[in-house]
């Protein structure tokens, strides 16, 4: 009995609890929101974000755009009054949103997984191998011609590189360390 | 005088002229710039989009062989950094595993894949910081051939390279390029944007939502002739979609954007080509101007 027990838990892990120990001292004063330059974009504020991720929200929280909004400028990492990690605790919801294949945010996602990839791949970024790989992956047939008006300008003053034409320099692959990441994360 | 320099990805294709008069102006410093051998890209913001330890490990490699790197060629145990978001991915790292040991662990066992091993020794500085701290007006004043009389320049700093981390300004009213751009003979514009966010990779992922703040510093820069940045995101954001902001907003938002960098260069007797001026997308006529007549 005890062992069936052990080896089917009751109760999955729960994916926001590192989130909400990032949290746990919030006051709820609203500084962050205040200072946050996208919270005219957002459908919660961060301080109802916060709220929300401490009262356990997750369908809430990962229905709402806030997250996704953060452009990581810091703000409210500096004035929060409780020295909380406000920015990091944006990014580790995104991090659960790609981990979980949250729909909603399947296009900001697929843009920094292939970006990684280049990455993985080459040590560097190249940018006109991710912004490919990105386009195949959107399967949006037009999404590509957002992008052709810079892309025509950048190429004519030989800021990026058809990857075939250039040879890649720098470090050579990292698979190594990507697949030793998500060894230690899967064991976490 | 001898740096480790790491230029990241940016600097090798959107952002090859602020690499070119990075390098340019420190040879007119007397220094020179190591390219740090087989660094990696730091894991921009995409690392922390999607993992924690990545983002972690990605600019951990970059120290572990910076700080091989240091020793081989026994120079000062730093690394300059021009792109703030490289600064600031490699500077979390330097700051976090000094406090927490399990993390270093952690980044240790990682890294051991490629037999590197991270101490915790080499201290991240960016461009910025460089300039003003270790060389500052009083370097550059003898330095200077042409002075830019009457020129209005927008000091831009962004972000990352002010924030979370306070190393070398106000993180909320920088004003470390004021006396760099006095010391060229201009003058700077003043206004309230210097640190507000340029919505980064927004302009990627939720671009209707990037374009509204750079609008809106574009809009305050009105007036003045050109903008000094000194971060590549923040250089490209700006830059590139001037025509669609224009059009959008009805008034003409037109202005040049260029790296500070270029701007103390052509001061201190630099050619157009030495610093890439070619190679911004968007450089005015009033600006050509300026710099054909001095230049």
């Amino acid at each position: 009995m005890e062992s069936a027990i052990k080896q089917k838990p009751a109760f999955l892990p729960d994916p926001l609890a590192p989130v909400c120990k990032m949290l746990q001292a919030c006051i709820q004063c609203g500084t962050c929101t205040a200072s946050c330059v996208n919270s005219f974009a957002m459908d919660q504020t961060p301080r109802r974000l916060w709220r929300m991720v401490i009262m356990g929200q997750k369908d809430e929280v990962f229905r709402s755009k806030t997250f996704a909004l953060c452009s990581s400028c810091y703000y409210c990492t500096l004035r929060c009054p409780r020295g909380l990690p406000l920015t990091e605790a944006m990014a580790a919801l995104k991090q659960i949103a790609a981990k979980e294949k949250i729909a909603s945010c399947k296009s900001g996602t697929l843009f920094y997984t292939s970006f990684l990839e280049s990455v993985r791949c080459h040590g560097r970024v190249s940018e006109m191998e991710f912004m490919t790989h990105y386009f195949i992956r959107m399967k949006n047939p037009v999404a590509p011609f957002k992008y052709t008006s810079l892309g025509m300008r950048l190429l004519s003053k030989g800021k990026i590189a058809i990857p075939l034409t250039k040879k890649k320099k720098g470090p050579g692959s990292l698979k190594a360390l990507f697949r030793k990441v998500a060894e230690l994360e899967q064991l976490s | 005088m001898k740096y480790l320099y790491y230029p990241g990805c940016s600097l090798e294709g959107t952002a090859i002229e602020y690499n070119r008069s990075t390098q340019a102006l420190m040879k007119l410093f007397g220094v020179d710039l190591l390219e740090l051998e087989g660094w990696n890209c730091c894991g921009a913001s995409a690392a922390e989009s999607i993992s924690y330890l990545l983002s972690m490990v990605l600019p951990a490699r970059n120290l572990a062989i910076a700080e091989k790197a240091v020793k081989d060629m026994d120079i000062k145990n730093e690394i300059l950094v021009p792109c703030s978001a490289c600064y600031l991915n490699l500077k979390k790292v330097e700051i976090k595993i000094r406090s927490q040991p399990e993390l270093l662990k952690k980044i240790n066992t990682v890294l051991n894949e490629e037999e590197l091993h991270l101490h915790g020794n080499i201290k991240v500085r960016h461009l910025l910081d460089v300039i003003i701290t270790d060389f500052g007006p009083e370097a550059i004043l003898p330095r200077v051939k042409r002075k830019f009389k009457d020129f209005l320049i927008a000091p831009y700093y962004g972000c990352q390279c002010l924030r979370p981390y306070i190393i070398f300004d106000d993180p909320e009213a920088p004003r470390s390029m004021e006396p760099l751009i006095e010391a060229v003979g201009a003058k700077v514009f003043d206004w309230a944007m210097g640190g507000k966010c340029c919505g980064a990779s927004l302009m990627n992922t939720k671009k209707e939502v990037g374009m509204e703040l750079t609008t809106a510093i574009l809009k305050q820069a009105k007036g003045a002739d050109a903008i000094i940045t000194v971060c590549p995101m923040c250089q490209m954001n700006l830059d590139a979609y001037q025509n669609n902001i224009s059009k959008r907003c009805g008034e003409n938002i037109r202005i040049s954007v260029l790296y500070l960098p270029q701007l103390l260069g052509l001061a201190m007797g630099l050619s157009k080509k030495q610093v890439g001026l070619d190679l911004n997308l968007t450089v005015t006529q009033e600006v050509k101007a300026i710099f054909n007549h001095y230049c």
